[in-house]
């Protein structure tokens, strides 16, 4: 599988200012040292709790907040490098879905207005075919080209989603980060949405990054798995394996405590002690020691690095001191491809 | 023995647009010392049910229009507000989902808890102090005697849902009314909750009512369970007997639709429930859940099926149940 998207070392740190002059007080380290690759027509899913980092990890690789270091490259172009023209170029490519859909539309346009926007960012088209482009986006959505003219509250939860699909999509990108889509969703509607969305990844040949804290919506729609804690992948591999025979102690407890709908089914429980650490002053050594059932002196003293186990499976955990050091796959240089209105910016910001 | 016993219960709610029905009809009983699921998604009713059964809805614009709530053979519909002030967080105590707006922000930990004994207790300070400490040691705070002087604010939202417990069991309650008590958690902590939960159930005996949209925690820890749809209940059963053999299509849809983590369990492709919850101010004239049935029939569209029997113990509102 060729790459997409390959991230490298990616660190985001947010000072904690205080006081009257507003001195640095301290720094949280929302995301340190996340390296990942993408490839093309695939799902990797980030799963954690809250506050592991994964929403600053996908906000940072499309530039919505700067990383403060690292690598992020995108059909072999670092793009924390880019300047901004060309960085607003490549966005085109670059779309995301956000979790709410009541926040991430609003409400004062019509649904014809929210879905065209990009288009008139990037593309140079006349009202007929950019009315075209945007009932196409419904339809392939599962909506309606009437729903054209209606506003965001005429809708439901599901299908306001199915908009931010139809708006992220319109541009026919390459990557779409998903933040959390399903996740404010009921359940009946929410099977309807990860329906849509891996469909739409076969017929598009879109690569999806599934961020979310729910492990069995991301088993189901991922290829690949990173398991998120407090900045760090801790454990990364194909879905089936992680799922079937997890490494990581944090990964065997976060699997164990989720509720399955099934009555008899009898398993012993993992119930970790206390709470996620402020990553604000992340535990000295391995980050999850505190909280580790098989925690070991070096634990304490050293951080472990990524290590490859077994074929496609890395895991950060001092348990595994045979493994190779793991890299993420070098990045690949190649032409960007040749897209329609790549060439030809438009948007009246000249 | 039956603890509580709620017979045909009818909230609705005055609006501008006509009279909304948000429980319509419900019958349901808890025993001593029994956990009993209500799932539903969102606009299903269920909350209000909890909030219908302290009396805890502002009305107007709510109001009851018929049924009956006996909790230890006392129709609490009927009570007077001094009766029912009386058993709030005494006899029956409610946890809520979110443990940031249901504690008070300008009180201490400590304070809001010493109010519980104080009023249902009639305790002074000092002893108020002493079983406040207690209590909170009892749901594994860590610290408790420091704890008691923090707010809200200073603790994690694991913690916070502990206090909130700590202040529902402090009288030993005979029933707990659990409204999404772990939603808002991760699922690390939402593991602690349940076990927590779980554990002084054993030690109290304390019945739970537990509500929540998530048939997990449903399968995890209820006896036996009810579905709801629109303000009724679509199916209610042993909850072994709902996960074998489900009756209702939406129940089978519900669980068909569901992605799970368990890794014997695979699956291709969601099986979705088309189409979306009506609105409590359009239902349909029939079966409410016939616009999204796959398997409907005429007379679903005509009139509403009745909660019945179809197997010992196993109640379904299904005219397909009911025909076969």
């Amino acid at each position: 599988m060729p790459e997409l998207l390959t991230v490298r070392n990616l660190v985001k740190h947010f000072p904690v200012r205080r006081g009257f002059l507003g001195r640095r007080a301290a720094v949280v380290h929302a995301v340190d040292d996340v390296s990942f690759s993408l490839g093309e027509n695939e799902t990797l899913g980030l799963v954690g709790e809250s506050g592991c980092g994964k929403t600053t990890a996908g906000f940072s690789i499309l530039r919505l907040i700067e990383p403060t270091s690292g690598e992020v490259w995108f059909q072999g172009e670092n793009i924390l490098a880019l300047a901004p023209e060309r960085m607003r170029l490549l966005r085109r490519h670059m779309q995301i879905v956000f979790q709410d859909p009541f926040g991430s539309l609003n409400p004062r346009l019509t649904v014809e207005r929210t879905i065209e926007e990009p288009l008139l960012n990037h593309e140079d088209l006349s009202g007929a075919e950019r009315r075209a482009r945007v009932q196409e986006a419904l339809v392939m959505v599962g909506l309606l080209p009437e729903h054209m003219t209606r506003f965001p509250h005429e809708f439901s939860g599901g299908q306001r989603q199915r908009i931010c699909v139809a708006r992220a999509l319109v541009l026919r990108p390459r990557l779409v980060i998903g933040d959390e889509p399903v996740s404010a969703l009921d359940v009946s509607v929410r099977a309807q949405v990860l329906n849509l969305m891996v469909r739409l990844q076969r017929q598009l040949n879109l690569s999806y990054l599934f961020i979310s804290h729910d492990l069995a919506v991301i088993r189901y729609v991922s290829h690949r798995v990173g398991v998120m804690y407090l900045g760090q992948i801790v454990e990364l591999a194909v879905a089936k394996a992680l799922y079937a025979k997890p490494l990581h102690p944090y990964t065997w407890a976060l699997l164990s405590a989720v509720p399955v709908p099934d009555p008899r089914r009898t398993r012993k429980r993992i119930i970790l002690e206390g709470d996620v650490p402020s990553p604000m002053n992340p535990p000295a050594g391995c980050r999850f020691h505190p909280r580790c059932t098989e925690v070991k002196p070096i634990c304490r003293e050293q951080a472990p690095i990524m290590r490859v186990v077994e074929s496609n499976h890395a895991v950060r955990c001092h348990l595994y001191e045979d493994g190779e050091p793991w890299n993420p796959a070098p990045p690949v240089f190649r032409k960007s491809l040749p897209e329609a209105g790549d060439t030809q910016p438009k948007g009246g910001k000249t | 023995m039956t603890l509580l016993r709620i017979d045909n219960l009818k909230t609705f709610f005055h609006s501008r647009r006509g009279t909304a029905k948000a429980v319509d009809g419900v019958s349901l009983h808890v025993d001593e010392g029994e956990v009993v699921g209500i799932v539903g998604e969102s606009g299903c009713g269920k909350s209000v049910l909890a909030l219908s059964i302290l009396r805890l809805l502002s009305m107007p614009p709510a109001f009851f229009a018929g049924g009956e709530v006996l909790f230890a053979g006392k129709n609490l519909l009927t009570s007077s507000s001094e009766e029912i002030r009386g058993i709030r967080g005494n006899r029956i105590s409610m946890i809520f989902q979110e443990p940031m707006t249901a504690l008070n922000p300008v009180f201490t930990v400590g304070n809001q808890l010493m109010e519980v004994f104080r009023v249902h207790r009639s305790m002074g300070r000092a002893e108020a102090l002493e079983n406040a400490v207690e209590v909170l040691t009892k749901v594994g705070v860590p610290a408790p005697e420091r704890r008691v002087k923090e707010y809200p604010y200073q603790l994690s939202g694991g913690l916070r849902q502990r206090v909130m417990i700590a202040i529902a069991l402090a009288c030993r309650p005979a029933l707990l009314l659990a409204d999404e008590p772990t939603t808002a958690l991760d699922v690390s902590i939402q593991a602690q909750i349940l076990e927590l939960m779980m554990g002084l159930k054993a030690e109290l005996n304390t019945a739970i009512l537990l509500i929540t949209h998530d048939l997990g925690v449903v399968a995890e820890i209820t006896r036996r369970v009810a579905v709801m749809y629109t303000g009724r209940i679509m199916e209610a059963a042993p909850t072994l007997d709902l996960f074998d053999t489900p009756l209702h299509p939406y129940t089978r849809g519900l669980l068909t639709s569901i992605p799970r983590a368990d890794a014997s369990f695979e699956i291709d492709s969601l099986t979705e429930i088309k189409g979306v919850v009506p609105s409590v101010a359009a239902l349909p004239p029939g079966c409410h859940f016939e616009p999204r049935c796959p398997e409907a029939i005429d007379i679903c569209r005509a009139q509403a099926p009745a909660l019945e029997e179809a197997r010992p113990g196993h109640r379904v509102a299904c005219w397909r149940v009911a025909h076969a």
